[in-house]
């Protein structure tokens, strides 16, 4: 299958020619295939959000290219303003972004930038606004009324209004509690069912991440060292480790188990794959019992 | 080019002897070369302030490009100074006459002069902004000031409230940069349209940045306010301006050069 997203050889430099300047991305190629749902990880100052701001064209590559369906998005401004309503992006605590006087007003500006005529902005306004379990009361309300979770949503309806093809979350779960995050990515996870629409997701909980996603990239120091299902990224337990990511706490325990001898499969992440993975050592050492006595 | 990247007068961290001088040698310094250059005549002490500022660049360790990065602003205003005393200067050695202007020796000495003068006293200046942190430079302020303070002017405060916004400056440019994109991420083009069009698109990017400053306002106001803060009555310092010798011998130099100077301009030198 043709990526749906691609970056060949994408490096950023900030403030370039300057005693500032910082090599944030370094030779990045990355890869996002229609329909899946991706994560982005890796620690503080990795440069997740760098990348992201590349995908939908915010920022320029200092070298490189970026490709949506395989056309350079940079190759004409008409694309590149395309590809920002295609791929939409959430910002890190997107609640600070709201402007309108009302909720409906503030989910309807991406629409309206898009050139939509009003019957169908309206469509998509209450769409989004259902997605993220916004009540139609809700609607008529002053963002600046709302709570700090209830804002969020009403700034991620902003982004899913424009029903981009690739939806980018950047830490869309950063500062809520437990029940908040849970929801949030209840919504994520119906909107891509909804739309067959590719999720990425950035986050640095790789116990979130675990649990989610069907894929993993993980970023460090601005290139990507691993890539793969949450279990093959697992496998690389200790260099996570070195790059301050922690496994998830099972995972932990496993890999342990390993290093104290143990003949077991180090990267489950869930109760059902631990069970697996301790029933098979049990009977792999049965064997070699049997094998002994015999 | 990200909005950061304007670095009009910034200060770049270093650990050179400039660096290190007192806000307040450094600001009297810069007055003392200041009122050098406007006395300086002739090539000879214009010879001798500019060995000074080169001195002190190379001292510094400031790259010269990025001094020179400095000066671009400006350079619209130099080449008018330029060419209005080209033209405008007056005196008796014609050397071309075309038109309805005349360019005499002496205007292209006066010309020359003005804009080595322009240029000196920006990058004068530069150097220390590029050297001093903001903080610091308040601080020196407030002290070189608070003689004021006898006749009841606010120093104290209005040095507090300048800290308070240099420190924001930064942190509000990268708010708007962060909000800029954020709302370019939903379609809004802060580039075309005509004037109106262009007004109306700045309203998604003004009003999460005022609210924002207000909220950052409220914060550090009520931080201010746990921590007892009540102005500048009996408050003491973290950072101490201390004088040390280093400081003595740079105010002597710079002493010496403008008195130099001033005595080489009085012979017309
Ligand atoms: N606007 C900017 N100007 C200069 N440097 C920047 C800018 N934005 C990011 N950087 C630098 O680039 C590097 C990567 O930053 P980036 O924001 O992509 O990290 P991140 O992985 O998103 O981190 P976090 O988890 O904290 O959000 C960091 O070292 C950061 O200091
Ligand atoms: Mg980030």
């Amino acid at each position: 299958m043709d990526p749906i997203l691609e970056t060949k050889q994408l490096s950023h430099i900030y403030s370039a020619g300057t005693p500032f300047e910082r090599t944030a991305l370094d030779g990045v190629d990355f890869r996002a295939y229609p329909g899946e749902y991706l994560g982005i990880i890796g620690h503080t100052g990795s440069g997740k959000s760098t990348l992201i701001q590349h995908l939908n064209g915010l920022l320029k590559p200092t070298s490189g290219q970026v490709l949506f369906q395989g056309t350079d998005i940079w190759s004409d401004p008409k694309i590149t303003r395309q590809t920002r309503f295609r791929v939409g992006l959430v910002f890190q605590y997107p609640e600070y972004q709201l402007f309108e006087e009302t909720v409906y007003k503030d989910i309807s500006f991406g629409p309206q930038n898009m050139g939509l005529d009003q019957k169908e902005v309206d469509r998509r306004v209450r769409a989004a606004a259902y997605f993220v379990g916004l009540r139609d009361d809700q609607l008529e309300k002053s963002p600046f009324e709302l709570s700090g979770g209830q804002k969020r949503r009403v700034a991620i309806a902003g982004v899913i209004a424009m029903e981009p093809q690739v939806l980018i979350l950047d830490e869309p779960t950063a500062g809520l509690d437990p029940e908040g995050v849970e929801s949030i990515l209840g919504n994520i996870r119906d909107y891509h069912r909804a739309h067959n629409a590719t999720i990425i997701l950035v986050s640095h909980s790789m116990e979130e991440m675990a649990r989610t996603v069907d894929r993993l990239v993980v970023v460090n120091g601005g290139k990507l060292p691993f890539e793969g299902t949450p279990r093959e990224v697992f496998q690389h337990g200790d260099e996570l480790e070195r790059m301050g990511l922690g496994v998830p706490q099972l995972t932990r325990v496993f890999h342990r188990l390993r290093a104290l001898g143990v003949d077991i499969d180090p990267s489950v992440y869930t109760l059902e794959q631990a069970k697996g993975a301790v029933l098979d050592a049990l009977a792999k050492r049965g064997k070699a019992l049997e094998k002994g006595v015999e | 080019m990200a909005l950061k990247d304007i670095t009009l007068g910034q200060y770049f961290p270093g650990h050179s002897p400039v660096h290190r001088l007192d806000p307040r040698t450094k600001l009297l310094a810069v007055v003392l070369y200041i009122v050098a250059l406007f006395l300086a005549q002739w090539f000879v002490s214009y010879a001798v302030m500019f060995l000074v500022l080169a001195g002190s660049i190379a001292i510094s360790g400031v790259p010269v490009k990025s001094i020179l990065r400095g000066m671009k602003p400006v350079v619209f205003i130099v080449v008018f100074t330029a060419l209005l005393n080209l033209f405008y200067s007056g005196g008796d050695t014609v050397l071309v006459r075309f038109w309805i202007f005349t360019i005499t020796l002496e205007g292209v000495f006066r010309a020359f002069f003005m804009v080595v003068r322009i240029l000196m006293l920006i990058s004068g200046t530069f150097l220390l902004t590029y050297t001093t942190s903001p903080i610091l430079l308040t601080d020196g302020l407030e002290s070189l000031l608070s003689p004021l303070k006898k006749l009841h002017a606010p120093i104290h405060e209005l040095s507090m409230i300048m800290s308070i916004a240099l420190r924001f400056i930064p942190t509000l440019i990268e708010e708007t940069d962060k909000i800029m994109s954020a709302q370019r991420a939903r379609g809004a083009d802060f580039e075309s349209g005509n004037l109106i069009q262009r007004a109306k698109a700045l309203l998604p990017l003004l009003v999460p940045l005022f609210i924002s400053a207000f909220r950052r306002a409220e914060e550090l106001a009520t931080a201010m306010e746990c921590r007892c803060y009540h102005g500048g009555e009996g408050r003491t310092r973290l950072r101490q301006l201390k004088y040390r010798g280093a400081d003595w011998f740079t105010l002597a130099l710079f002493l010496a050069v403008t008195v130099g100077v001033g005595v080489l301009g009085h012979f017309g030198l």
